[in-house]
Protein backbone atom coordinates (compact mmCIF):
# COMPACT_ATOMS: atom_id res chain seq x y z
CA UNK A 1 0.00 0.00 0.00
CA UNK A 2 2.91 2.31 0.76
CA UNK A 3 4.23 2.08 -2.76
CA UNK A 4 0.77 2.78 -4.15
CA UNK A 5 0.35 5.86 -2.01
CA UNK A 6 3.70 7.31 -2.94
CA UNK A 7 3.02 6.76 -6.59
CA UNK A 8 3.65 4.30 -9.35
CA UNK A 9 6.80 4.39 -11.42
CA UNK A 10 5.98 4.01 -15.08
CA UNK A 11 8.55 4.23 -17.83
CA UNK A 12 10.61 6.71 -15.88
CA UNK A 13 7.53 8.78 -14.92
CA UNK A 14 5.71 8.64 -11.62
CA UNK A 15 1.96 8.93 -11.37
CA UNK A 16 0.05 9.33 -8.11
CA UNK A 17 -2.52 6.89 -6.77
CA UNK A 18 -5.53 8.76 -8.22
CA UNK A 19 -3.95 8.44 -11.64
CA UNK A 20 -3.18 4.76 -11.03
CA UNK A 21 -6.77 4.07 -10.01
CA UNK A 22 -8.08 5.87 -13.11
CA UNK A 23 -5.68 3.92 -15.31
CA UNK A 24 -6.99 0.72 -13.75
CA UNK A 25 -10.61 1.66 -14.58
CA UNK A 26 -9.70 2.57 -18.16
CA UNK A 27 -7.74 -0.65 -18.72
CA UNK A 28 -10.64 -2.52 -17.12
CA UNK A 29 -13.22 -1.12 -19.57
CA UNK A 30 -10.85 -1.70 -22.48
CA UNK A 31 -10.50 -5.38 -21.58
CA UNK A 32 -14.26 -5.65 -21.08
CA UNK A 33 -14.71 -4.30 -24.60
CA UNK A 34 -12.36 -6.96 -25.96
CA UNK A 35 -13.51 -9.93 -23.89
CA UNK A 36 -17.23 -9.14 -23.43
CA UNK A 37 -18.66 -12.35 -24.92
CA UNK A 38 -16.49 -14.49 -22.61
CA UNK A 39 -17.07 -12.67 -19.34
CA UNK A 40 -20.76 -11.75 -19.70
CA UNK A 41 -22.91 -14.09 -17.59
CA UNK A 42 -25.71 -14.22 -20.21
CA UNK A 43 -25.98 -13.78 -23.98
CA UNK A 44 -26.67 -10.24 -25.14
CA UNK A 45 -30.18 -11.05 -26.40
CA UNK A 46 -31.20 -13.74 -23.88
CA UNK A 47 -34.41 -13.07 -22.01
CA UNK A 48 -33.61 -14.45 -18.56
CA UNK A 49 -36.11 -12.71 -16.28
CA UNK A 50 -39.87 -13.25 -16.47
CA UNK A 51 -40.36 -9.73 -15.13
CA UNK A 52 -39.18 -6.52 -16.81
CA UNK A 53 -37.23 -3.72 -15.10
CA UNK A 54 -36.28 -6.17 -12.36
CA UNK A 55 -34.40 -4.97 -9.27
CA UNK A 56 -30.80 -5.82 -8.41
CA UNK A 57 -30.50 -9.43 -7.34
CA UNK A 58 -27.70 -11.89 -6.78
CA UNK A 59 -28.22 -13.49 -10.20
CA UNK A 60 -28.62 -10.15 -11.93
CA UNK A 61 -26.43 -7.57 -10.16
CA UNK A 62 -27.79 -4.69 -12.25
CA UNK A 63 -31.37 -5.93 -12.62
CA UNK A 64 -33.12 -6.67 -15.91
CA UNK A 65 -34.08 -4.40 -18.81
CA UNK A 66 -37.42 -3.63 -20.49
CA UNK A 67 -37.57 -7.11 -22.03
CA UNK A 68 -36.24 -8.98 -19.02
CA UNK A 69 -32.69 -9.30 -20.32
CA UNK A 70 -29.72 -9.26 -17.95
CA UNK A 71 -28.55 -5.65 -17.65
CA UNK A 72 -24.97 -6.49 -16.65
CA UNK A 73 -24.48 -8.55 -19.80
CA UNK A 74 -26.06 -5.79 -21.90
CA UNK A 75 -23.64 -3.22 -20.47
CA UNK A 76 -20.59 -5.47 -20.89
CA UNK A 77 -21.54 -5.98 -24.54
CA UNK A 78 -22.37 -2.27 -24.95
CA UNK A 79 -18.79 -1.45 -23.97
CA UNK A 80 -17.69 -2.86 -27.32
CA UNK A 81 -19.66 -0.22 -29.22
CA UNK A 82 -19.02 2.72 -26.92
CA UNK A 83 -15.28 2.09 -26.57
CA UNK A 84 -14.70 0.64 -30.05
CA UNK A 85 -16.56 3.26 -32.12
CA UNK A 86 -15.17 6.13 -30.03
CA UNK A 87 -11.62 4.79 -30.25
CA UNK A 88 -11.80 4.37 -34.04
CA UNK A 89 -13.26 7.87 -34.41
CA UNK A 90 -10.71 9.55 -32.15
CA UNK A 91 -7.75 7.82 -33.83
CA UNK A 92 -9.06 8.92 -37.22
CA UNK A 93 -9.79 12.46 -36.03
CA UNK A 94 -6.50 13.03 -34.24
CA UNK A 95 -4.43 11.28 -36.92
CA UNK A 96 -5.86 13.58 -39.57
CA UNK A 97 -5.93 16.68 -37.37
CA UNK A 98 -2.37 16.35 -36.07
CA UNK A 99 -0.91 15.57 -39.51
CA UNK A 100 -2.72 18.52 -41.11
CA UNK A 101 -1.83 20.78 -38.18
CA UNK A 102 1.88 20.00 -38.43
CA UNK A 103 1.82 20.32 -42.20
CA UNK A 104 0.09 23.72 -41.93
CA UNK A 105 2.57 24.98 -39.33
CA UNK A 106 5.56 23.89 -41.43
CA UNK A 107 4.25 25.05 -44.82
CA UNK A 108 2.58 28.31 -43.74
CA UNK A 109 1.35 30.61 -46.49
CA UNK A 110 -1.98 30.15 -48.27
CA UNK A 111 -2.20 26.43 -47.44
CA UNK A 112 -2.16 27.26 -43.72
CA UNK A 113 -4.54 30.21 -44.12
CA UNK A 114 -7.11 28.38 -46.24
CA UNK A 115 -7.07 25.20 -44.14
CA UNK A 116 -7.31 27.14 -40.87
CA UNK A 117 -10.24 29.20 -42.11
CA UNK A 118 -12.13 26.17 -43.42
CA UNK A 119 -11.60 24.08 -40.27
CA UNK A 120 -12.52 27.03 -38.04
CA UNK A 121 -15.76 27.30 -39.98
CA UNK A 122 -16.37 23.58 -39.50
CA UNK A 123 -15.72 24.10 -35.81
CA UNK A 124 -18.52 26.65 -35.59
CA UNK A 125 -21.17 24.02 -36.23
CA UNK A 126 -22.41 22.66 -32.89
CA UNK A 127 -21.25 19.04 -32.71
CA UNK A 128 -24.61 17.41 -31.90
CA UNK A 129 -26.24 19.37 -34.67
CA UNK A 130 -23.69 18.17 -37.22
CA UNK A 131 -24.35 14.60 -36.13
CA UNK A 132 -28.11 15.13 -36.51
CA UNK A 133 -27.76 16.57 -40.01
CA UNK A 134 -25.49 13.79 -41.27
CA UNK A 135 -27.63 11.04 -39.77
CA UNK A 136 -30.71 12.63 -41.33
CA UNK A 137 -29.03 12.63 -44.73
CA UNK A 138 -27.28 9.26 -44.93
CA UNK A 139 -28.70 7.20 -42.10
CA UNK A 140 -26.91 5.75 -39.13
CA UNK A 141 -24.51 2.86 -39.68
CA UNK A 142 -21.34 2.15 -37.73
CA UNK A 143 -18.93 3.38 -40.48
CA UNK A 144 -21.00 6.56 -40.96
CA UNK A 145 -20.96 7.17 -37.20
CA UNK A 146 -17.19 6.73 -36.97
CA UNK A 147 -16.58 9.01 -39.94
CA UNK A 148 -18.99 11.69 -38.68
CA UNK A 149 -17.52 11.71 -35.18
CA UNK A 150 -14.04 11.90 -36.70
CA UNK A 151 -14.94 14.84 -38.97
CA UNK A 152 -16.46 16.71 -36.02
CA UNK A 153 -13.27 16.47 -33.95
CA UNK A 154 -10.66 17.07 -36.67
CA UNK A 155 -10.77 20.91 -36.34
CA UNK A 156 -10.09 20.91 -32.59
CA UNK A 157 -7.22 18.47 -32.93
CA UNK A 158 -5.84 20.46 -35.87
CA UNK A 159 -5.90 23.70 -33.94
CA UNK A 160 -4.17 22.14 -30.94
CA UNK A 161 -1.44 20.42 -32.97
CA UNK A 162 -0.88 23.49 -35.11
CA UNK A 163 -0.37 25.72 -32.06
CA UNK A 164 2.22 23.26 -30.68
CA UNK A 165 3.94 22.76 -34.02
CA UNK A 166 4.25 26.50 -34.69
CA UNK A 167 6.39 26.81 -31.54
CA UNK A 168 8.62 23.88 -32.50
CA UNK A 169 8.83 25.17 -36.05
CA UNK A 170 10.58 28.33 -34.81
CA UNK A 171 13.48 26.31 -33.36
CA UNK A 172 16.95 26.20 -34.84
CA UNK A 173 17.04 22.48 -35.54
CA UNK A 174 14.11 22.89 -37.92
CA UNK A 175 15.97 25.59 -39.82
CA UNK A 176 18.97 23.26 -40.01
CA UNK A 177 16.78 20.45 -41.33
CA UNK A 178 15.29 22.80 -43.90
CA UNK A 179 18.77 23.90 -45.01
CA UNK A 180 19.71 20.25 -45.38
CA UNK A 181 16.92 20.12 -47.92
CA UNK A 182 14.55 17.84 -45.99
CA UNK A 183 11.03 17.44 -47.38
CA UNK A 184 7.71 18.03 -45.61
CA UNK A 185 7.02 14.38 -44.62
CA UNK A 186 10.44 14.10 -42.94
CA UNK A 187 10.09 17.48 -41.23
CA UNK A 188 6.73 16.70 -39.65
CA UNK A 189 7.41 13.02 -38.97
CA UNK A 190 10.95 13.07 -37.63
CA UNK A 191 11.53 16.63 -36.40
CA UNK A 192 8.21 17.99 -35.12
CA UNK A 193 6.12 14.99 -34.07
CA UNK A 194 8.58 13.58 -31.47
CA UNK A 195 8.66 16.98 -29.78
CA UNK A 196 4.91 17.37 -29.36
CA UNK A 197 3.98 13.74 -28.69
CA UNK A 198 3.24 14.08 -24.95
CA UNK A 199 0.66 16.88 -25.14
CA UNK A 200 -0.82 15.34 -28.28
CA UNK A 201 -1.54 12.12 -26.39
CA UNK A 202 -3.15 14.06 -23.54
CA UNK A 203 -5.28 15.83 -26.15
CA UNK A 204 -6.28 12.50 -27.70
CA UNK A 205 -7.52 11.42 -24.26
CA UNK A 206 -9.62 14.56 -23.79
CA UNK A 207 -11.06 14.26 -27.27
CA UNK A 208 -11.90 10.60 -26.63
CA UNK A 209 -14.08 11.79 -23.74
CA UNK A 210 -15.85 14.27 -26.04
CA UNK A 211 -16.44 11.52 -28.60
CA UNK A 212 -17.83 9.12 -25.99
CA UNK A 213 -20.22 11.82 -24.73
CA UNK A 214 -21.34 12.80 -28.24
CA UNK A 215 -21.82 9.19 -29.34
CA UNK A 216 -23.84 8.48 -26.19
CA UNK A 217 -25.91 11.61 -26.79
CA UNK A 218 -26.66 10.64 -30.38
CA UNK A 219 -27.52 7.07 -29.39
CA UNK A 220 -29.73 8.42 -26.64
CA UNK A 221 -31.63 10.42 -29.27
CA UNK A 222 -31.98 7.18 -31.27
CA UNK A 223 -29.61 8.39 -33.98
CA UNK A 224 -26.44 6.54 -33.01
CA UNK A 225 -25.89 2.79 -32.75
CA UNK A 226 -29.06 1.12 -34.05
CA UNK A 227 -30.98 -1.86 -32.57
CA UNK A 228 -30.52 -4.77 -32.12
CA UNK A 229 -27.02 -3.54 -31.20
CA UNK A 230 -26.76 -1.10 -28.34
CA UNK A 231 -24.03 1.09 -26.91
CA UNK A 232 -24.39 2.66 -23.47
CA UNK A 233 -26.34 5.66 -24.75
CA UNK A 234 -28.78 3.41 -26.60
CA UNK A 235 -29.20 1.28 -23.45
CA UNK A 236 -30.39 4.37 -21.56
CA UNK A 237 -32.78 5.19 -24.39
CA UNK A 238 -34.38 1.75 -24.61
CA UNK A 239 -34.83 1.56 -20.85
CA UNK A 240 -36.01 5.13 -20.27
CA UNK A 241 -39.50 3.74 -19.63
CA UNK A 242 -38.18 2.33 -16.36
CA UNK A 243 -37.45 5.81 -15.02
CA UNK A 244 -40.78 6.22 -13.17
CA UNK A 245 -40.08 2.92 -11.33
CA UNK A 246 -36.52 3.95 -10.53
CA UNK A 247 -35.25 0.81 -12.30
CA UNK A 248 -31.47 0.25 -12.10
CA UNK A 249 -31.53 -0.40 -15.86
CA UNK A 250 -31.82 3.37 -16.52
CA UNK A 251 -28.98 4.59 -14.38
CA UNK A 252 -26.49 1.72 -14.75
CA UNK A 253 -25.39 2.52 -18.35
CA UNK A 254 -25.06 6.22 -17.43
CA UNK A 255 -22.86 5.27 -14.50
CA UNK A 256 -20.74 3.15 -16.85
CA UNK A 257 -20.23 6.15 -19.17
CA UNK A 258 -19.45 8.43 -16.23
CA UNK A 259 -16.90 6.01 -14.75
CA UNK A 260 -15.01 5.85 -18.05
CA UNK A 261 -15.07 9.58 -18.85
CA UNK A 262 -14.33 10.78 -15.32
CA UNK A 263 -11.45 8.29 -15.08
CA UNK A 264 -9.90 9.63 -18.30
CA UNK A 265 -10.33 13.27 -17.27
CA UNK A 266 -8.83 12.65 -13.82
CA UNK A 267 -5.97 10.60 -15.25
CA UNK A 268 -5.04 13.45 -17.60
CA UNK A 269 -5.32 15.94 -14.72
CA UNK A 270 -2.94 13.78 -12.68
CA UNK A 271 -0.39 13.14 -15.40
CA UNK A 272 3.12 14.40 -14.68
CA UNK A 273 3.56 17.95 -15.97
CA UNK A 274 6.40 16.69 -18.16
CA UNK A 275 4.01 14.70 -20.36
CA UNK A 276 1.06 17.03 -20.28
CA UNK A 277 2.37 20.55 -20.75
CA UNK A 278 2.59 21.99 -24.19
CA UNK A 279 5.86 23.84 -23.55
CA UNK A 280 7.65 20.93 -21.91
CA UNK B 1 -6.23 53.75 -32.00
CA UNK B 2 -10.01 54.00 -32.39
CA UNK B 3 -9.64 53.40 -36.10
CA UNK B 4 -7.68 50.24 -35.59
CA UNK B 5 -10.33 48.88 -33.22
CA UNK B 6 -13.03 49.64 -35.76
CA UNK B 7 -11.12 47.89 -38.52
CA UNK B 8 -10.41 44.90 -36.27
CA UNK B 9 -14.11 44.60 -35.46
CA UNK B 10 -15.04 44.88 -39.13
CA UNK B 11 -12.50 42.17 -39.95
CA UNK B 12 -13.93 39.91 -37.23
CA UNK B 13 -17.48 40.44 -38.50
CA UNK B 14 -16.41 39.70 -42.05
CA UNK B 15 -14.79 36.49 -40.85
CA UNK B 16 -18.05 35.58 -39.10
CA UNK B 17 -19.98 36.22 -42.31
CA UNK B 18 -17.56 34.13 -44.35
CA UNK B 19 -17.83 31.38 -41.73
CA UNK B 20 -21.62 31.49 -42.02
CA UNK B 21 -21.40 30.99 -45.79
CA UNK B 22 -19.00 28.03 -45.38
CA UNK B 23 -21.22 26.56 -42.64
CA UNK B 24 -24.34 26.87 -44.77
CA UNK B 25 -22.48 25.18 -47.60
CA UNK B 26 -21.50 22.30 -45.30
CA UNK B 27 -25.09 21.95 -44.05
CA UNK B 28 -26.41 22.02 -47.60
CA UNK B 29 -23.79 19.56 -48.85
CA UNK B 30 -24.41 17.15 -45.94
CA UNK B 31 -28.15 17.08 -46.65
CA UNK B 32 -27.69 16.77 -50.40
CA UNK B 33 -25.39 13.75 -50.46
CA UNK B 34 -28.27 11.64 -51.78
CA UNK B 35 -29.83 13.93 -54.40
CA UNK B 36 -32.07 11.34 -56.05
CA UNK B 37 -33.73 10.36 -52.81
CA UNK B 38 -35.91 13.41 -52.22
CA UNK B 39 -38.36 12.95 -55.08
CA UNK B 40 -38.58 9.20 -54.43
CA UNK B 41 -39.16 9.71 -50.72
CA UNK B 42 -41.91 12.22 -51.43
CA UNK B 43 -43.77 10.02 -53.90
CA UNK B 44 -43.41 6.79 -51.96
CA UNK B 45 -42.50 3.33 -53.20
CA UNK B 46 -45.30 3.02 -55.77
CA UNK B 47 -44.09 5.98 -57.83
CA UNK B 48 -43.50 5.47 -61.53
CA UNK B 49 -40.14 6.60 -62.92
CA UNK B 50 -42.00 9.22 -65.01
CA UNK B 51 -43.61 10.75 -61.93
CA UNK B 52 -40.29 10.87 -60.12
CA UNK B 53 -38.69 12.49 -63.16
CA UNK B 54 -41.50 15.07 -63.36
CA UNK B 55 -41.22 15.98 -59.70
CA UNK B 56 -37.44 16.23 -59.97
CA UNK B 57 -37.83 18.72 -62.77
CA UNK B 58 -40.52 20.64 -60.90
CA UNK B 59 -38.33 20.87 -57.79
CA UNK B 60 -35.28 21.83 -59.86
CA UNK B 61 -33.41 18.84 -58.44
CA UNK B 62 -31.58 18.29 -61.73
CA UNK B 63 -29.87 21.68 -61.62
CA UNK B 64 -26.17 21.74 -60.70
CA UNK B 65 -25.57 21.57 -56.95
CA UNK B 66 -24.00 25.03 -56.84
CA UNK B 67 -27.07 26.61 -58.45
CA UNK B 68 -29.38 24.86 -55.99
CA UNK B 69 -27.16 25.98 -53.13
CA UNK B 70 -27.27 29.59 -54.34
CA UNK B 71 -31.05 29.52 -54.70
CA UNK B 72 -31.49 27.96 -51.24
CA UNK B 73 -29.17 30.46 -49.56
CA UNK B 74 -30.84 33.37 -51.32
CA UNK B 75 -34.25 32.09 -50.22
CA UNK B 76 -33.10 31.84 -46.60
CA UNK B 77 -31.62 35.33 -46.68
CA UNK B 78 -34.84 36.82 -48.08
CA UNK B 79 -36.98 35.09 -45.46
CA UNK B 80 -38.35 32.29 -47.64
CA UNK B 81 -37.72 29.24 -45.48
CA UNK B 82 -39.42 26.75 -47.79
CA UNK B 83 -42.08 24.12 -47.18
CA UNK B 84 -41.88 21.04 -44.96
CA UNK B 85 -41.90 17.70 -46.81
CA UNK B 86 -43.77 15.93 -44.05
CA UNK B 87 -46.94 18.00 -43.74
CA UNK B 88 -46.64 20.63 -46.48
CA UNK B 89 -46.75 23.49 -43.96
CA UNK B 90 -44.59 26.58 -44.48
CA UNK B 91 -41.53 26.14 -42.31
CA UNK B 92 -41.69 29.70 -40.99
CA UNK B 93 -45.08 28.86 -39.49
CA UNK B 94 -43.81 25.58 -37.95
CA UNK B 95 -40.79 27.22 -36.37
CA UNK B 96 -42.20 30.55 -35.16
CA UNK B 97 -43.79 29.59 -31.84
CA UNK B 98 -41.29 26.87 -31.09
CA UNK B 99 -38.34 29.21 -31.52
CA UNK B 100 -39.95 31.47 -28.93
CA UNK B 101 -40.33 28.47 -26.56
CA UNK B 102 -36.67 27.52 -26.97
CA UNK B 103 -35.50 31.09 -26.46
CA UNK B 104 -37.65 31.29 -23.33
CA UNK B 105 -36.05 28.12 -21.96
CA UNK B 106 -32.55 29.36 -22.80
CA UNK B 107 -33.24 32.82 -21.38
CA UNK B 108 -34.59 31.56 -18.07
CA UNK B 109 -31.64 29.18 -17.79
CA UNK B 110 -29.09 31.92 -18.46
CA UNK B 111 -30.80 34.27 -16.00
CA UNK B 112 -30.55 31.58 -13.35
CA UNK B 113 -27.19 29.97 -14.15
CA UNK B 114 -24.95 32.98 -14.88
CA UNK B 115 -25.07 34.66 -11.43
CA UNK B 116 -24.72 31.33 -9.60
CA UNK B 117 -21.82 30.19 -11.78
CA UNK B 118 -19.98 33.51 -11.51
CA UNK B 119 -20.33 33.53 -7.72
CA UNK B 120 -19.06 29.96 -7.45
CA UNK B 121 -16.19 30.56 -9.86
CA UNK B 122 -15.02 33.76 -8.18
CA UNK B 123 -15.29 32.41 -4.65
CA UNK B 124 -13.49 29.20 -5.65
CA UNK B 125 -10.61 31.30 -6.99
CA UNK B 126 -10.68 33.47 -3.87
CA UNK B 127 -10.30 30.49 -1.55
CA UNK B 128 -8.01 28.61 -3.87
CA UNK B 129 -6.59 25.39 -2.44
CA UNK B 130 -9.18 25.06 0.34
CA UNK B 131 -11.60 22.16 0.63
CA UNK B 132 -14.34 24.41 -0.79
CA UNK B 133 -12.31 24.99 -3.94
CA UNK B 134 -11.56 21.28 -4.24
CA UNK B 135 -15.21 20.29 -3.89
CA UNK B 136 -16.24 22.81 -6.55
CA UNK B 137 -13.47 21.62 -8.89
CA UNK B 138 -14.28 17.93 -8.52
CA UNK B 139 -18.01 18.59 -8.98
CA UNK B 140 -17.47 20.64 -12.14
CA UNK B 141 -15.15 17.98 -13.61
CA UNK B 142 -17.84 15.43 -12.76
CA UNK B 143 -20.61 17.38 -14.50
CA UNK B 144 -18.46 18.05 -17.57
CA UNK B 145 -17.55 14.36 -17.84
CA UNK B 146 -21.08 12.95 -17.80
CA UNK B 147 -23.56 13.08 -20.68
CA UNK B 148 -26.39 15.64 -20.43
CA UNK B 149 -29.04 12.93 -20.37
CA UNK B 150 -27.51 11.55 -17.18
CA UNK B 151 -27.99 14.90 -15.44
CA UNK B 152 -31.57 14.97 -16.73
CA UNK B 153 -32.46 11.41 -15.74
CA UNK B 154 -30.87 11.87 -12.32
CA UNK B 155 -32.96 15.02 -11.80
CA UNK B 156 -36.15 13.17 -12.78
CA UNK B 157 -35.24 10.25 -10.54
CA UNK B 158 -34.58 12.49 -7.56
CA UNK B 159 -37.27 15.17 -7.81
CA UNK B 160 -40.11 13.40 -9.65
CA UNK B 161 -39.74 9.75 -8.63
CA UNK B 162 -38.30 9.79 -5.12
CA UNK B 163 -39.31 13.19 -3.73
CA UNK B 164 -42.41 13.63 -5.96
CA UNK B 165 -41.97 17.42 -5.96
CA UNK B 166 -42.12 18.01 -9.68
CA UNK B 167 -43.85 16.58 -12.76
CA UNK B 168 -41.54 14.53 -15.01
CA UNK B 169 -42.80 15.97 -18.29
CA UNK B 170 -43.10 19.58 -19.28
CA UNK B 171 -46.03 20.59 -21.44
CA UNK B 172 -45.91 24.32 -21.93
CA UNK B 173 -49.37 24.59 -23.49
CA UNK B 174 -51.71 24.17 -20.53
CA UNK B 175 -49.89 26.22 -17.96
CA UNK B 176 -51.96 28.31 -15.58
CA UNK B 177 -50.43 30.67 -13.09
CA UNK B 178 -46.93 31.32 -11.92
CA UNK B 179 -46.64 28.37 -9.55
CA UNK B 180 -47.56 25.91 -12.27
CA UNK B 181 -45.07 27.48 -14.65
CA UNK B 182 -42.28 27.27 -12.10
CA UNK B 183 -43.00 23.58 -11.57
CA UNK B 184 -42.99 22.87 -15.31
CA UNK B 185 -39.82 24.82 -16.04
CA UNK B 186 -37.92 23.72 -12.95
CA UNK B 187 -36.47 20.46 -14.22
CA UNK B 188 -35.42 21.43 -17.79
CA UNK B 189 -33.94 24.68 -16.51
CA UNK B 190 -32.14 22.94 -13.67
CA UNK B 191 -30.60 20.36 -16.01
CA UNK B 192 -29.48 22.94 -18.55
CA UNK B 193 -28.16 25.22 -15.83
CA UNK B 194 -26.04 22.39 -14.44
CA UNK B 195 -24.57 21.63 -17.84
CA UNK B 196 -23.60 25.21 -18.73
CA UNK B 197 -22.56 26.30 -15.23
CA UNK B 198 -19.80 23.71 -14.99
CA UNK B 199 -17.92 25.21 -17.93
CA UNK B 200 -18.57 28.74 -16.74
CA UNK B 201 -17.31 28.02 -13.21
CA UNK B 202 -14.08 26.49 -14.52
CA UNK B 203 -13.33 29.33 -16.91
CA UNK B 204 -14.25 32.05 -14.39
CA UNK B 205 -12.08 30.45 -11.74
CA UNK B 206 -9.15 30.22 -14.15
CA UNK B 207 -9.53 33.89 -15.16
CA UNK B 208 -9.63 35.16 -11.57
CA UNK B 209 -6.75 32.89 -10.51
CA UNK B 210 -4.67 34.28 -13.34
CA UNK B 211 -5.45 37.86 -12.30
CA UNK B 212 -4.61 37.03 -8.66
CA UNK B 213 -1.19 35.67 -9.70
CA UNK B 214 -0.07 39.03 -11.08
CA UNK B 215 2.47 41.29 -9.32
CA UNK B 216 -0.11 44.06 -8.76
CA UNK B 217 -2.43 41.69 -6.91
CA UNK B 218 0.49 40.58 -4.74
CA UNK B 219 1.37 44.23 -4.18
CA UNK B 220 -2.18 44.95 -3.03
CA UNK B 221 -1.98 42.04 -0.59
CA UNK B 222 1.39 43.24 0.70
CA UNK B 223 0.13 46.76 1.34
CA UNK B 224 -2.50 45.20 3.59
CA UNK B 225 -5.68 45.07 1.52
CA UNK B 226 -8.13 42.40 2.63
CA UNK B 227 -8.61 39.35 0.40
CA UNK B 228 -12.12 40.46 -0.57
CA UNK B 229 -10.78 43.86 -1.55
CA UNK B 230 -7.91 42.37 -3.57
CA UNK B 231 -10.34 40.19 -5.48
CA UNK B 232 -13.13 42.72 -6.00
CA UNK B 233 -11.10 45.90 -6.59
CA UNK B 234 -7.85 44.68 -8.10
CA UNK B 235 -8.27 41.29 -9.73
CA UNK B 236 -11.88 41.31 -10.92
CA UNK B 237 -11.79 44.41 -13.18
CA UNK B 238 -8.87 42.88 -15.06
CA UNK B 239 -10.48 39.45 -15.26
CA UNK B 240 -13.77 40.91 -16.49
CA UNK B 241 -12.99 40.45 -20.19
CA UNK B 242 -12.10 36.75 -19.91
CA UNK B 243 -15.12 36.21 -17.64
CA UNK B 244 -17.62 37.76 -20.06
CA UNK B 245 -15.91 35.77 -22.80
CA UNK B 246 -16.41 32.63 -20.70
CA UNK B 247 -20.10 33.44 -20.21
CA UNK B 248 -20.70 33.87 -23.94
CA UNK B 249 -18.82 30.64 -24.71
CA UNK B 250 -20.70 28.69 -22.04
CA UNK B 251 -24.02 29.93 -23.36
CA UNK B 252 -23.09 28.27 -26.66
CA UNK B 253 -23.16 24.95 -24.78
CA UNK B 254 -26.87 25.63 -24.30
CA UNK B 255 -27.37 24.58 -27.92
CA UNK B 256 -26.03 21.07 -27.41
CA UNK B 257 -27.78 20.71 -24.07
CA UNK B 258 -31.08 21.98 -25.36
CA UNK B 259 -31.30 19.16 -27.94
CA UNK B 260 -31.14 16.52 -25.21
CA UNK B 261 -33.24 18.40 -22.67
CA UNK B 262 -36.09 19.23 -25.03
CA UNK B 263 -36.22 15.60 -26.11
CA UNK B 264 -36.16 14.08 -22.66
CA UNK B 265 -38.70 16.49 -21.16
CA UNK B 266 -40.83 16.61 -24.29
CA UNK B 267 -40.50 20.37 -24.45
CA UNK B 268 -42.04 21.92 -27.61
CA UNK B 269 -38.98 23.84 -28.86
CA UNK B 270 -36.95 24.04 -32.06
CA UNK B 271 -34.54 21.30 -31.01
CA UNK B 272 -37.39 18.81 -30.47
CA UNK B 273 -38.81 19.85 -33.84
CA UNK B 274 -35.45 19.12 -35.43
CA UNK B 275 -34.97 15.72 -33.79
CA UNK B 276 -38.48 14.78 -35.00
CA UNK B 277 -37.61 16.10 -38.46
CA UNK B 278 -34.54 13.85 -38.52
CA UNK B 279 -36.74 10.85 -37.71
CA UNK B 280 -39.02 11.66 -40.71
CA UNK B 281 -36.10 12.82 -42.90
CA UNK B 282 -37.79 16.15 -43.52
CA UNK B 283 -34.76 17.76 -45.18
CA UNK B 284 -35.92 21.38 -45.69
CA UNK B 285 -37.01 21.57 -42.06
CA UNK B 286 -33.68 20.07 -40.91
CA UNK B 287 -31.72 22.54 -43.04
CA UNK B 288 -33.60 25.52 -41.64
CA UNK B 289 -33.34 24.35 -38.01
CA UNK B 290 -29.63 23.63 -38.51
CA UNK B 291 -29.07 27.12 -39.91
CA UNK B 292 -30.90 28.71 -36.96
CA UNK B 293 -28.69 26.77 -34.53
CA UNK B 294 -25.50 27.61 -36.42
CA UNK B 295 -26.46 31.28 -36.61
CA UNK B 296 -27.09 31.52 -32.86
CA UNK B 297 -23.88 29.62 -32.14
CA UNK B 298 -21.88 31.85 -34.46
CA UNK B 299 -23.36 35.00 -32.90
CA UNK B 300 -22.40 33.76 -29.44
CA UNK B 301 -18.81 32.82 -30.26
CA UNK B 302 -18.29 35.99 -32.32
CA UNK B 303 -19.56 38.05 -29.38
CA UNK B 304 -17.16 36.17 -27.11
CA UNK B 305 -14.28 36.92 -29.50
CA UNK B 306 -15.17 40.59 -29.81
CA UNK B 307 -15.41 41.00 -26.04
CA UNK B 308 -12.03 39.33 -25.62
CA UNK B 309 -10.64 41.64 -28.29
CA UNK B 310 -12.05 44.79 -26.69
CA UNK B 311 -11.08 43.93 -23.14
CA UNK B 312 -7.48 42.91 -23.82
CA UNK B 313 -5.29 45.62 -25.33
CA UNK B 314 -2.60 43.04 -26.05
CA UNK B 315 -4.84 41.29 -28.59
CA UNK B 316 -5.35 44.47 -30.61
Amino acid sequence: MASLASGLAMGGYRINWVGALCLLIIVGWASVAVFAPWIAPHGVGDVVDSDYFGPMTREMPLGSDYLGRDMLSRILHGARYTVGVSLAAVVLACGTGVTLGMAAAVSGGWFDAALSRFLDALNSIPSKLFGLVVVAAVGSTIPVLILTLAVIYVPGSYRFARALAVNVNAMDFISVARLRGERLPYLIGAEILPNILGPVFADVGLRFVFVVLLLSGLSFLGLGVQPPNADWGALVRENIGGLPFGAPAVMAPSVAIASLTIAINLLIDNLPRKIRDRDA
Amino acid sequence: MQRSIASLLTARLLVALLTLVIVSFVVFAATSILPGDVAEVLLGQAATPEAVKGLRTAMHLDDPALVRFGRWLFGLASGDLGVSYANRMPIAQLIGGRLLNSLKLAGVTALFAVPVALTLGITAAMWRGTWYDRVVSVLTIGVISVPEFMVATSAVLLFAVHLKWLPALSIARDVQGLGEMLRVYAMPVMTLAFVISAQMIRMTRAAVVEALDTPYAEMATLKGASRTRVVLRHALPNALGPIVNAVALSLSYLLGGVIIVETIFNYPGVAKLMVDAVATRDLPLIQTCAMIFCLVYLILITTADIIALLSNPRLR
